[in-house]
C-alpha cells in the first residue's frame, strides 16, 4: 500500500449529503474481476449522460480544475450503502488520495485506510466553510494535507487540526500491510482457539464435514 | 477485566478478543466468514497470491446470490455481463482453499443473509463477516455480524481474526404494542426517518424493549438488517427462548452433544442491569404507521398518510441542496400525499424482506385479488429453502395468480447491474433496502416499503395502504 505522508493539491466541493456507494460506482460498472480501471467509472452516472461516456459539463470533477482534484470535499455520511471496495479504488485510481467529510460509512471508512485513502472528519462548520471558499472563483481551490502533523491547510491559507486513530495513523504513514502485522500475533491467535475450543466447542464444528454428512443423507 | 454491569456487546466483545492493540481497538475472533461470488472471488484470489494459507477453511462457508440470475431454469450463464467469470474466479478459488459452496443447484442455495441463519450457520454469540454491509442481519439472533471489504476478507481468510476499534455503544428501545399493518421493516424506516441516515453512525446498536421481544426471530433479523442504513457498525438482539427455539435443529446448529451448553450460555448474552451505553433512544411502537420512502435515502421515509416534505423549510444549505436533490430524482411533488402515487412495478425480495415470513404476509394480502394492470410484480424468495417451503404451502400459486412472476433465490432485482431489470418501470415500490439514484436501474426510483405495502400498492397500481386491504 502506497504510505500517506502529505499532499497538496485541487480539492473538489461535493456539497451533497448520503453519497452512497452505488454513487461513487455504480454496480453495473464492475462488471469484471479486474481491480483496476476503475478511475473513469468513478460517479460515472452524475459524470456521464446515461448509457455514454459523453461528459455532463454541470458536474464538478467534469470541470477544469477539479478534474485533477487529488482531494475530495464532501457534506455528512459520505460513502455509506454497501461494502464495495471498488468504490475506493475508483476514487484512488481516478488520482483523489484524501476525503474530507463531516462522516462517513463505516464499511467504506475502514476500506479508505486499508488503500491507503486518507479519511479526514472535520465539523461541518469546517466543512461547509471549506465547500464555499472551494466554489469561490476568488481563490485556488488548494488545500494541503499533512497525515504526520495532523493538520489541514484551507484555500486562505488557515490552518485546521484533524484527529485520526493512532493505529490508522500509521498504518497509512507506513503503508503498512495488516495482515503481516496480525500474523506476527500468531502465537496470541493460537492460545486464544485453544482455550475457546474448550469454552464454546460447536464453534469449531468443521463446517465442510457437516457438509458432507448432509449429502450423504440428502 | 471490566468490573460492574456490562452490555451484550461488550459481553461478545470479550468473548472474541484474541489481544489489544491499543488505542481502542482489539483483535477479535471471527468464527464465521461467509463469502458469495460478487466479492468472494477476490478474496480468496488474493489470499492465493500472497502465497498465504487460508488459517482455517472449515469456519468458512460460500454461496451464490449477488450475480446469479433468478429466472426459473437458469444457469451458470448470467444476464449480468462478466457473471461467469465471477462464477468461475468464486468456485475455483473455494475448490482450491477447502471452502464449501451452496452452488446454483444446491437446496440450501440463497441469499447470504438469509441462509445464513437459516442454516444454523450463524449462531448466538458468534461473531460473524462478510463482503457485504447488510451482514448485520445476523444480529437479530444475537450474532454479532458485520460487513467487510476485500481487504479486509483477505485478512480473516489469512488469520481468521479482524482487528477492529470499540464501537460506541447505543441502545435503541421500542416500547409499547405495533399497531395492526406495522411490521419490523416500518420500525426500521421509522427509526432512520426520525434519527436520519447517520444517526446511528459507527455504534454497535442493542435494540430492546417490549416491542422487540414480541417480534419473531425472522422479524428481528429485517430490523438488524437495516441497522447499516441507519450509518451502524451493527445492530443485535439479545437471545431469548425464542432465539433458542429458531435454532434447533438447523442444519449446522450445534450438534446434540454440545446442544444445552451451547444454549445455557446463548441465555447469558443480554446486558446486565443498569449497563452503561454511549446513547439511548426510546421509540413508542404504538406510534409507527406503515411507512415508505419518498426520496433517494433511507431517511427520506414517512407514514403512508403524510405528504411528501418541502425542502423550503430548510435552513442548512447542503441539507436543502440533497433534499430538492431527491426530490429532482424521485419526481415527487411536495404537499402532495404519497399514497395515490402511481406505481410501474413491485418488488418483493431481498434479504431485508424474502424469509418465509414476508411471503406469508405478502400472500395474506394477495389471496384473492389482482395485480393493477400494467405493473410488473416480481417475488424472488430469499433462499431455496424459502421457496421449497412456500410451494409446499402454496404460497407461489397466490403470487402467480395474483399477477406476480415468481422466482429462484437470489439477490436479483434489489440492486441493477447491468443485466436484469424492470424493463420501462420507472417507478418501483420495493421491500428491498436501498432507494438510492439508480440503484434499481438507471434512472428507478424506488420506495422502500414492507412486504404487506409492497402488495396493496401492487393491488392498487398506486402507493397503498396495506390497512385498506384486509386478509380475505
Ligand atoms: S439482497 Fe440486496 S442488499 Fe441483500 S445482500 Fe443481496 S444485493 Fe445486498
Amino acid at each position: 500500500m502506497e504510505p500517506f505522508v502529505r499532499i497538496k493539491g485541487v480539492a473538489a466541493p461535493l456539497p451533497i449529503d448520503n453519497v452512497d456507494t452505488d454513487a461513487i460506482i455504480p454496480s453495473r460498472e464492475t462488471q469484471s474481476v479486474a481491480r483496476t480501471g476503475y478511475g473513469e467509472k468513478l460517479f460515472a452516472n452524475w459524470r456521464y449522460a446515461p448509457g455514454t461516456r459523453d461528459r455532463n459539463a454541470d458536474f464538478v470533477l467534469n470541470q477544469a480544475p477539479f478534474d485533477s482534484a487529488c482531494i475530495l470535499v464532501a457534506a455528512r455520511n459520505f460513502g455509506c450503502g454497501s461494502s464495495r471496495e471498488a468504490a475506493v479504488w475508483a476514487l484512488s485510481q481516478f488520482g483523489i488520495r484524501c476525503v474530507i467529510a463531516e462522516s462517513f460509512g463505516t464499511i467504506f471508512r475502514n476500506n479508505c485506510v486499508r488503500n491507503g485513502l486518507l479519511p479526514i472528519i472535520m465539523p461541518l462548520a469546517t466543512v461547509e466553510l471549506l465547500l464555499d471558499q472551494l466554489q469561490d472563483q476568488a481563490q485556488d481551490p488548494i488545500i494541503s494535507v499533512d497525515l504526520d502533523a495532523q493538520t489541514i491547510h484551507g484555500p486562505d491559507g488557515a490552518e485546521y487540526p484533524f484527529q485520526i486513530g493512532a493505529l490508522e495513523r500509521e498504518m497509512l504513514l507506513n503503508g503498512a500491510d495488516e495482515i503481516d502485522l496480525t500474523l506476527q500475533k500468531r502465537h496470541l491467535i493460537e492460545a486464544f482457539r485453544q482455550q475457546d475450543r474448550a469454552r464454546r466447542p460447536w464453534v469449531y464444528q468443521d463446517m465442510p464435514e457437516l457438509a458432507r454428512t448432509m449429502e450423504k443423507v440428502r | 477485566m471490566q468490573s460492574g454491569p456490562i452490555s451484550l456487546v461488550e459481553k461478545l466483545w470479550n468473548a472474541h478478543k484474541v489481544a489489544d492493540l491499543g488505542d481502542d481497538t482489539a483483535l477479535l475472533h471471527i468464527d464465521r466468514l461467509f463469502l458469495h461470488e460478487r466479492s468472494g472471488g477476490r478474496m480468496l484470489q488474493g489470499v492465493a497470491s500472497s502465497g498465504r494459507p487460508v488459517y482455517d477453511p472449515s469456519m468458512v462457508i460460500g454461496t451464490v446470490d449477488h450475480i446469479i440470475d433468478t429466472d426459473p431454469g437458469r444457469t451458470d450463464r448470467t444476464k449480468f455481463p462478466g457473471g461467469p467469470e465471477f462464477i468461475k474466479q468464486f468456485r475455483d478459488g473455494a475448490a482450491a482453499a477447502g471452502v464449501g459452496v451452496f452452488d446454483i443447484d444446491h437446496p440450501y442455495q440463497g441469499i447470504v443473509h438469509v441462509i445464513a441463519p437459516e442454516l444454523g450457520i450463524a449462531q448466538p454469540g458468534m461473531t460473524l463477516v462478510c463482503g457485504d454491509s447488510h451482514t448485520c442481519t445476523m444480529g437479530g439472533i444475537g450474532a454479532l455480524a458485520w460487513g467487510i471489504g476485500i481487504t479486509q476478507g483477505e485478512h480473516v481468510l489469512s488469520t481468521q481474526c479482524l482487528a477492529v476499534k470499540k464501537p460506541r455503544l447505543m441502545r435503541v428501545a421500542f416500547e409499547g404494542t405495533l399497531l395492526p399493518g406495522v411490521t419490523a421493516k416500518d420500525m426500521i424506516l421509522y427509526l432512520i426517518s426520525q434519527y436520519g441516515a447517520r444517526g446511528g453512525e459507527g455504534a454497535a446498536i442493542e435494540f430492546c424493549g417490549s416491542a422487540i421481544r414480541d417480534l419473531s426471530c425472522e422479524a428481528r433479523m429485517t430490523l438488524c438488517n437495516m441497522a447499516v442504513e441507519f450509518g451502524a457498525w451493527t445492530g443485535v438482539v439479545a437471545p431469548d427462548e425464542k432465539t433458542i427455539a429458531f435454532m434447533r435443529d438447523r442444519p449446522f446448529s450445534p450438534q446434540q452433544d454440545y446442544n444445552q451448553a451451547a444454549e445455557a450460555w446463548w441465555l447469558t448474552l443480554h446486558s446486565d442491569e443498569g449497563a452503561v451505553f454511549d446513547h439511548d433512544i426510546r421509540i413508542d411502537a404504538s406510534a409507527i404507521a406503515p411507512q415508505v420512502t419518498w426520496g433517494t435515502s433511507s431517511e427520506q421515509s414517512m407514514g403512508i398518510g403524510g405528504t411528501i416534505p418541502d425542502p423550503g423549510g430548510i435552513i442548512d444549505p447542503v441539507a436543502k441542496a440533497s433534499a430538492e436533490k431527491a426530490l429532482r430524482y424521485t419526481g415527487v411533488v411536495p404537499g402532495e400525499p404519497i399514497a395515490g402515487l402511481p406505481i410501474e412495478a413491485a418488488f418483493i425480495g431481498s434479504c431485508t424482506n424474502s424469509r418465509i415470513e414476508d411471503l406469508r404476509a405478502a400472500a395474506g394480502i394477495l389471496r384473492g385479488r389482482h395485480i393493477a394492470k400494467g405493473v410488473k410484480a416480481i417475488c424472488v424468495p430469499g433462499s431455496t429453502p424459502v421457496k421449497r417451503q412456500a410451494e409446499a404451502e402454496g404460497l407461489d400459486r397466490i403470487f402467480v395468480e395474483s399477477g406476480f412472476e415468481w422466482r429462484e433465490a437470489g439477490c436479483s432485482l434489489c440492486f441493477y447491474a447491468g443485466g436484469d431489470s424492470f424493463g420501462d418501470a420507472r417507478r418501483v415500490i420495493s421491500s428491498t433496502n436501498r432507494n438510492f439514484e439508480n440503484r434499481q436501474g438507471v434512472g428507478v426510483r424506488s420506495h422502500l416499503a414492507s412486504p404487506l405495502t409492497v402488495a396493496a400498492s401492487a393491488i392498487a397500481g398506486h402507493i397503498a395502504d396495506p390497512r385498506d386491504y384486509p386478509v380475505q
